[in-house]
């Protein structure tokens, strides 16, 4: 890195106060923010939804909201006050020195204009016109790696994947060569596989290019893979901020201790112990704060912590910390014990028993085959984890469990033994109820217009049949059972946090006693502290009630926690399949190694790593042979080309589709299962 | 459904036509000879088969075929409906941007409120308010849109001015809602975002990024609003005596004359039609999400 005594600071933010109008008053987003990053450092701000980490990346570019403005403090990009520039400079500060990436990048990109166009244009912007402009852009889309620059110049954005879309949208931020280039949650929302691309080509550009980095995440280990330094946000103002390492393994405050739990870290399953968990709410944005913004969730909290507000204590090695007690923020006792009963599964029969199973849709007269010959099998209590990148099939299968589609003839759903209908509306009553669904996102799975109470009591009155005395005294179970209150009976769901709305979905899915609930993406919306509160709430439920689940996420952490099974899909078919731990530890499929391989984790671990490249292939016209061998880094010769492998069992109970034999994958995994266990 | 209506309507077409007074048997012998003494059935069948064929029918009133009468009356209503159009598009998508690019401000309000007020108001009502004003009291412009025989093209845009002011009217604050909406919803969205941290000129972002994304809704719903301009004008059209489709319809229904309605209000759907089909025409052209996914 260049000295830091001699480069301007690309960007430092000095007691910068946000605030965002609303009725009529102003509430405070930003508090006193203090924030310096030196030229070609990479800085990483993370905090929960709603501590004002966009509201950063928004103030520094000068985009807030129409309702928010900048109430104090100063912006300096290179050395020049922000805020003081006029409508001009500004847009020269734009043009020339500061770039944004932000999420979605299918929304980022003009929906009418041809890639080539979006990339010229800030070419001409430097004078660089015509065919010139041209061969500018297309030397940027070869910078970001992208295949066939040539033909991803003359297409619109509907055209490519999310992936090559955020490419795309890394590219433009590229092109103007800033000095400062803001990401703010560029892979959330991209499949696992695709964010580790993403991350790369981030981390490939830093070490060419001179850019400064502000990278905002929710997500821990993303940031810890991409930063040399840390700050945390909560509430509007930074409580933490030091080096990657110092911070992610020694933190000093308790909302960064609590963070760090809350996440499913090390293979860590259900029966070990419950995950912990923070209490409470972050300040709503412009409350009040007299003491320490953490002390009404944090378990060390003094009266000290009430009353006073705790200044940035530097602990030496460029280190800070916003607690009185930050030499003890370790000690931070459990906010959820760990103790869990666990109920170990038992040898029951199996509850959901699927054989043969296939769905194939008609694609421009080709058929499209969604779920190709999927058989598994779920004992009672256990979890069944789907794992596959977008498009593998995994909501089909779901839905073809519960009876949202109807499957092609010839395979066989039995729940309980007995026959399931192909059709939802064939379907007896009871197996009705027996199958439910969480979705992921629990706001349209709500009616908007109807009270929490009403929203369950339908779902009892529905699924359990119940009535009068006898549905009052269920509900009040079950509401308990869900860790809610009678006060958020009367609410409407739009009054509840997400989690708690989560809270409410599951309920709803409980109300008949199901057998299998089918959980889709269940905590993908929530942040990492609520999440943990719903797996743990999940696995309560799981042990109590006996209840299965086909549990879908594109977290591995996740699946690995709560699952008791893990079925690997690509393109449809079961790639992989087998107990929980077997699959995670391996010796497993190549493109279950892979797919593990693209996970970002905390401890920073420079593993051997696997990336899959290119896209997932179209289901309508799938590779011959083993579907996997386009992507394959293991793959063998022709024979993966001509020939699919069947899928064999290799152990009791676990099964892999692949030519390579068991003992020789164990071999060519050998220092990636040492590295895991 | 027109046809059906006029045989339940009460009233008997030989009757209609050859007055109270006439012998029954005349009246008899003129409804064979027209037909109309013939099974509901066989009369429709035997109408829509005609159609089909270019033939429209035989008007009871006058004797002679409809077709003529209705394309020259298409004719006239579409060189209304044109000088509306011409009016009101560019300055409803202008008013509409404007709102957009003052938002909340006092010039939004006046626009969006004003738009609204005309918009409530039927034809009716502006119509002889501005007959009022402009042809009784100012005496600017002619309160008949009918224009006299062999006049020129400007003369005739002189006449038509007046009759398309209401039109204009009732389109302007739907037409201006729609672009201010569009706009809106363009300005705060993540390209135009993108395109502002590009450090692109103001000016360009709007026009290359914001106006083309805005305007898509405002388009269709302008192609589908040209089967109103050209069907919607029976009030316009008997307000200021001008010989269009929606006056002849007028006559037509007042004189039991069933072909002449049926033809008229047959021509009017498929105006409709037509200009809904451009409407999805259009888009399609200018959307490119729709243009390449329907060749993928």
């Amino acid at each position: 890195m260049t000295e830091p005594g001699q480069a301007a600071n690309a960007l430092e933010l000095k007691d910068l106060s946000v605030a965002y109008r609303v009725g009529r008053r102003n509430r405070a987003v930003l508090r006193n923010v203090n924030l310096t990053i030196k030229a070609g450092e990479a800085y990483g701000l993370v905090g929960e939804s709603g501590c004002g980490k966009s509201t950063v990346a928004l103030s520094v570019v000068r985009y807030l909201p129409r309702n928010g403005s900048i109430t104090g403090g100063s912006i300096a990009l290179d050395g020049k006050d922000v805020m003081k520039l006029d409508a001009e400079a500004l847009r020269r500060a734009r043009a020339d020195s500061v770039s944004m990436v932000y999420q979605d990048p299918g929304k980022a990109l003009n929906p009418s204009l041809r890639i080539g166009r979006q990339l010229t244009e800030i070419f001409e912007l430097t004078g660089v016109t015509g065919q010139a402009a041209q061969d500018k852009a297309l030397a940027m889309l070869n910078r970001v790696r992208i295949s066939d620059p040539a033909s991803v110049m003359q297409r619109y954005p509907h055209q490519l994947s999310g992936g090559m879309q955020q490419r795309v949208a890394i590219a433009m931020a590229l092109a103007n060569d800033p000095s400062m280039l803001i990401l703010d949650e560029p892979t959330t929302g991209l499949d696992a596989t695709v964010e580790a691309e993403v991350l790369d080509l981030i981390g490939q550009l830093r070490r060419e290019l001179s850019a400064s980095i502000l990278f905002i995440s929710h997500n821990l280990a993303v940031v810890s893979n991409m930063c040399d330094r840390v700050g945390v946000l909560y509430a509007g103002m930074l409580v933490e901020e030091g080096s990657t390492k110092d911070v992610f393994n020694d933190p000093r405050h308790p909302y960064t201790v609590a963070l760090l739990r809350c996440l499913p870290r090390g293979g860590q399953r259900k029966d070990q112990g419950r995950l912990d968990t923070i209490p409470g709410f972050l300040p709503g944005i412009g409350a009040t704060i007299a003491g320490c913004a953490f002390a009404d969730r944090c378990a060390l909290a003094t009266e000290r912590c009430r009353a006073e507000p705790p200044p940035l204590y530097e602990l030496g090695d460029g280190r800070l910390s916003r607690c009185h007690y930050h030499d003890k923020a370790q000690s931070l006792p459990r906010a959820t014990p760990a103790e869990i009963a666990a109920a170990a599964p038992k040898q029951a029969p199996p509850v959901l028993q699927v054989e043969g199973l296939n769905k194939t849709y008609a694609s421009h007269g080709r058929p499209l085959r969604a779920v190709k010959d999927v058989s598994v099998s779920l004992r009672p209590g256990e979890t069944l984890g789907l794992v596959g990148e977008s498009g593998s099939g995994k909501t089909t299968f779901a839905r073809l469990l519960l009876g949202l589609i109807a499957p092609d003839d010839g395979g066989s759903i039995e729940l309980e033994g007995k026959q399931l209908a192909p059709r939802l509306a064939s379907r007896s009553e009871d197996q009705v109820k027996a199958v439910q669904i969480v979705f992921q996102n629990p706001d349209s799975a709500l009616n908007r217009s109807h009270s929490i109470r009403h929203i369950l009591s339908r779902a009892l009155k529905r699924l359990g049949g119940l009535s009068g005395k006898t549905l009052d005294t269920r509900l009040e179970e079950l509401v308990r059972s869900v860790r809610l209150t009678d006060r958020h009976l009367a609410v409407k769901p739009r009054q509840l946090s997400g989690g708690l709305k989560q809270r409410v979905a599951i309920a709803r899915a409980f109300a008949g006693d199901p057998r299998i609930v089918v959980c889709d993406e269940p905590t993908s919306a929530l942040d990492v502290s609520v999440q943990a509160a719903i797996l743990n709430l999940l696995a309560d439920l799981q042990s109590r009630q006996d209840v299965s689940y086909i549990f879908i996420s594109h977290d591995l952490g996740v699946v690995r926690y709560l699952s008791d099974k893990i079925a690997v899909l690509y393109l449809g078919r079961i790639m992989e399949f087998g107990p929980s731990e077997a699959v995670f530890s391996g010796p497993h499929h190549p493109y279950t190694e892979a797919l593990l391989s693209a996970v970002p984790k905390l401890d920073r671990t420079e593993s051997l790593r696997i990336r899959l490249d290119g896209e997932i292939p179209s289901a309508a016209n799938p590779p011959t042979g083993c579907v996997f061998h386009t992507r394959c880094p293991r793959k063998i010769g022709a024979i993966c080309e001509t020939q699919e492998p069947e899928l064999t069992e290799v152990q009791p109970g676990h099964t892999i589709r692949c030519h390579i034999p068991y003992a020789e994958l164990a071999k060519l995994q050998k220092p990636k299962t040492m590295e895991t266990a | 459904m027109v046809f059906l209506g006029g045989q339940v309507l009460p009233g008997n077409v030989g009757r209609a036509i050859l007055g109270p007074f006439a012998d029954q048997r005349a009246v008899d012998a003129l409804n064979h000879s027209l037909g109309v003494d013939r099974p509901l059935l066989v009369q429709y069948g035997s109408w829509i088969w005609n159609f089909l064929h270019g033939d429209m029918g035989t008007s009871y009133v006058f004797r002679a075929p409809v077709a003529p009468f209705v394309v020259d009356a298409l004719g006239n209503s579409m060189k209304l409906a044109l000088v509306a159009f011409v009016l009101v598009v560019p300055i409803g998508i202008l008013g509409g941007v404007i709102a957009a690019l003052n938002f909340n401000r006092p010039l939004d309000r006046i626009i969006s409120l004003g738009g609204l007020s005309v918009t409530v108001l039927p034809e009716f009502v502006t119509g002889i308010i501005l007959i009022l004003i402009f042809g009784v009291w100012l005496r600017w412009l002619p309160i008949a849109a009918a224009w006299p025989k062999g006049a020129g093209f400007f003369t005739q845009l002189y006449y038509l001015i007046l009759p398309s002011l209401p039109l204009f009217l009732v389109l302007f604050g739907y037409i201006a809602r729609m672009a201010r909406s569009g706009m809106i919803e363009a300005l705060d969205s993540d390209y135009t975002r993108t395109a502002v941290l590009k450090g692109l000129p103001w000016r360009t972002v709007i026009w290359r990024h914001v106006l083309r994304n805005a305007l898509l809704p405002t388009i269709t719903v302008i192609a589908t609003q040209t089967g109103y301009l050209i069907g919607g004008l029976v009030v316009i059209e008997t307000l200021f005596r001008y010989q269009g489709i929606g006056s002849l319809i007028f006559t037509a229904a007042r004189g039991k004359d069933f072909p002449m309605l049926e033809a008229g209000i047959l021509t009017i759907g498929i105006v409709y039609a037509v200009a809904t089909l451009i409407a999805d025409f259009l888009y399609s052209v200018l959307n490119p999400r729709i243009r390449l996914g329907a060749e993928q």
